[in-house]
């Protein structure tokens, strides 16, 4: 919807490759990016980034379900981040198309297609310009089966939307708008670390009966490469992943920040000597309180970290239910690392970031209480 | 008080009584909804002629109908050459810039010069401009000089990405990125400048018009009688997507009627003809206090952005007959030649001075330190509330902990 034409990767020739990239990717990246190297699914795999494993799947979800429509806001061409490339000419104009640019008309066309028992997969051109469709999302998809009294329901529509820092996006290609969703029973909310669990959630989410929002770290698209498996499967819902075992601090985040996280665990270990227990909740609506519970219980620490603004952010939730779950196995008060109270500013994002430095110092603080 | 219920009983009793002797009488509808006519046919409701094109100039800028010249001053003429001109060299030097990774982000008006100053030439300083984006010029002819870096002269201070102009003794709102939000709030603005002498124009795309919002301000705008002039600069794509699959009626222009608007559709390649339109929209507005909307034709010879490369949906062909037969800055400089106004040598000038300029400020802009960064937790709120304040005195104690990962250098301290 705005500026939102901001980010165009257009991969046609080889010699726009430099071009592209430095029309998004930030020359001074907050993270390491590291790749989940041990998947449970098994079969052939190929080297694919973020966008291309996204692309995978939706390919898959064309070929195995006829009635599946792909829509958005320059999709036909390849979307701007290049997710529906090759899409329109292997299915069709009729099945991969351009819609006219409006938010609102984008997610109320994609509850209509779900009503009538077809699968819509809706592409919001960047997670800042979901508001439009607030409505429709939080009004109308998340309470269709409830109001109706599960006569119908819009449990067919995936709504795929670019989110999170980029290293120049300023205000409005920068927002982690997660938690607004997560307030909206009905929902299910997912945010992939990579490829491979990209692949698999999208999946999961299509076939999902319920109706799914998957936000896609817009960072990750071409930064994150890992071996993803080229077959259909699926990825639970609900779920969070623990990616490295550890002893003293639980430390839980999603998204692109799970990335920072690994290397703050590393941090922790070298300066000190504490052991690290990173999770990625993967799923924010419904989330897996059992792993965190666990996990929190055992470290007896716990740090928070995302990106979006401190109040009323998703982790505000998790600390809830920890202190609730966990209060007698706490040995310090539970902490949060995120953006601040401020809207995501442009020039100032080395500052605004919830970076490795404000994560150490506050594992420092946990062990130290 | 009596007296007064009778008067208002009886006034009742006379409008319900007319309303029945003209209900009676009536050969014609009277649904609230429509004042029309009958008809005993039943037909689809048949798309009328397209609506016109207005021009002055035709391609090799020759005046086609004299009364339509506006006959500005040589004065004026010069000044809107000169700064489309110098647009479109400021536009070809950030580009570059962004390209080599000099400043982040850009995005280029190429082809669409004489929509903005035609447009800011018939207004004056007073009237106030929502815009979308692609709209430098109209600050330029303003007086503005444009920021691209987020350092300390960026009235924004850094805080949106470049291009996300504003300055308020201008009179140009500051943009935002989400598309269409302008619409309302200039309707707006309208309304509380109603009866002040001034008016508001708010310029958007025909990507734009497909949002929620910009239905919402036609009819705002017909309805509550705003002097606000919608101008809509029809470039023909929304990034990629063209405007056959964005509307299927006859544009823009075509819905204001609709909405009882009074609407134009101008060349928005031939500045006196976009300048001739502003100008009678904004007589209208004023004098009946109504909207008007423009629909300035063009066409978007530039990328969307500098994250866009346009190869990928349309053929470089096509863009390069727009650049060359029918470029508006060209147009008006084969008109200002054969007035006498403009020559070869004036040319070259124009262009070295320009390009001196604009790689002068430039390369100034370049070497100026970003506002300080605690600017961050400012105007959030008029006043920092407690909960900000103390979110950035922790981080200001982190910085000066963990002072060698932090690019303070870059920003003034």
């Amino acid at each position: 919807m705005a500026l939102n034409k901001v980010c165009s990767f257009c991969m046609k020739k080889v010699a726009n490759e430099n071009r592209t990239l430095s029309g998004l990717l930030s020359k001074r990246t907050h993270f390491i990016y590291s790749a989940d190297e041990n998947t449970s699914v098994k079969g052939e795999t190929k080297k694919m980034n973020m966008f291309q494993a996204i692309n995978s799947a939706m390919d898959i979800a064309m070929n195995s379900d006829k009635s599946a429509l792909i829509f958005g806001e320059d999709v036909g061409f390849g979307g701007v981040f290049r997710c529906t490339m090759g899409l329109r000419d292997k299915y069709g104009k009729e099945r991969v198309f351009n819609t006219p640019l409006c938010e609102q008309g984008i997610v109320g066309f994609g509850i209509g297609v779900a009503n009538m028992g077809a699968t819509a997969i809706a592409e919001i051109q960047f997670g800042d310009y979901i508001f439009p469709a607030f409505d429709q999302l939080v009004n109308e998809a998340a309470k269709c089966r409830y109001r109706s009294g599960g006569t119908f329901d819009s449990g067919k529509l995936t709504v795929r939307a670019p989110c999170g820092a980029v290293g120049h996006g300023g205000l409005y290609h920068s927002q982690s708008p997660e938690a607004y969703f997560a307030h909206t029973p009905g929902l299910k909310v997912v945010i992939p670390r990579g490829p491979i669990k990209a692949k698999g959630l999208l999946l999961s989410c299509i076939r999902e009966p319920d109706p799914c929002i998957v936000f896609e770290p817009k960072c990750l698209y071409r930064a994150a490469v890992e071996e993803v498996p080229v077959g259909d499967y699926q990825l639970p819902l609900g779920r969070a992943d623990i990616l490295q075992e550890g002893t003293d601090v639980t430390l839980i985040g999603w998204g692109t920040q799970i990335h920072v996280l690994k290397e703050v665990a590393q941090l922790a270990k070298s300066k000190l000597n504490a052991s690290c227990e990173v999770i990625d909740l993967v799923s924010i609506l419904p989330w897996d309180k059992d792993t965190i519970c666990e996990s929190v219980k055992k470290t007896k620490r716990v740090l928070i970290s995302h990106e979006a603004p401190l109040t009323g952010g998703f982790g505000a939730e998790l600390a809830a239910t920890i202190q609730e779950e966990c209060f007698l196995h706490l040995e310090a008060p539970i902490a949060r690392v995120t953006g601040f109270d401020t809207p995501f500013p442009h020039v100032f994002e080395p500052f605004y970031l919830p970076d490795k430095w404000r994560c150490l110092q506050a594992i420092q603080n946990l062990l130290k209480y | 008080m009596a007296l007064k219920n009778s008067a208002r009983l009886l006034r009742n009793c006379n409008t319900k009584l007319n309303f029945q002797v003209k209900a009676a009488l009536s050969s014609e509808p009277l649904f609230p909804g429509a004042k029309t006519t009958w008809t005993e046919t039943l037909e689809f409701t048949q798309t009328s002629k397209p609506i016109p094109v207005y021009r002055v100039m035709d391609r090799r800028g020759n005046i086609i109908r004299e009364s339509e010249d506006p006959n500005l001053p040589d004065g004026t003429i010069l000044k809107m050459y000169k700064d489309m001109t110098l647009l479109s060299i400021m536009d070809k030097i950030l580009y570059e810039s962004q390209r080599q990774g000099r400043i982040s982000f850009y995005m280029t008006n190429y082809g669409e010069e004489a929509a903005h100053i035609g447009s800011a030439a018939a207004l004056t300083n007073d009237d106030v401009v929502y815009g979308q984006y692609r709209e430098a010029g109209v600050l330029m002819w303003r007086g503005f000089t444009l920021e691209c870096y987020g350092n300390n002269d960026d009235k924004g201070k850094g805080r949106q990405m470049p291009v996300h102009y504003g300055n308020k003794e201008l009179n140009f709102v500051t943009i935002s990125s989400p598309l269409t939000t302008q619409l309302p709030q200039a309707v707006g603005a309208a309304y509380a400048l109603k009866g002040k002498n001034r008016i508001v124009i708010c310029y958007f795309g025909d990507g734009a018009a497909s949002e929620g919002d910009a239905h919402a301000a036609f009819n705002f705008a017909a309805t509550l009688e705003c002097p606000v002039i919608l101008f809509c600069r029809n470039n023909g794509y929304a990034i990629s997507t063209p405007v056959e699959e964005q509307y299927r009626g006859d544009g823009i222009a075509a819905r204001g009627p609709a909405f009882g608007i009074h609407t134009l559709r101008v060349d928005g390649n031939d500045t006196f003809a976009v300048y001739n339109a502003t100008k009678m929209a904004k007589e209208l507005a004023l004098k009946e206090n109504k909207p008007v909307l423009i629909e300035a034709m063009t066409y978007r010879v530039g990328d969307h952005s500098t994250s866009d490369d346009s190869s990928a949906y349309r053929s470089p062909e096509e863009v390069q007959s727009w650049a060359t037969n029918d470029y508006p800055t060209n147009k008006l400089r084969y008109y200002m030649e054969k007035k006498g106004l403009w020559d070869e040598n004036k040319e070259k000038e124009l262009l070295d001075q320009a390009r001196k300029n604009v790689l002068k400020a430039f390369n100034a802009g370049e070497k100026k330190l970003k506002p300080q960064w605690t600017e961050m937790f400012e105007d959030v709120y008029k006043f920092m509330p407690k909960h900000i304040r103390s979110q950035m005195e922790e981080m200001k104690a982190h910085v000066e902990k963990y002072k060698e990962q932090y690019p303070t250098n870059k920003f003034t301290s």
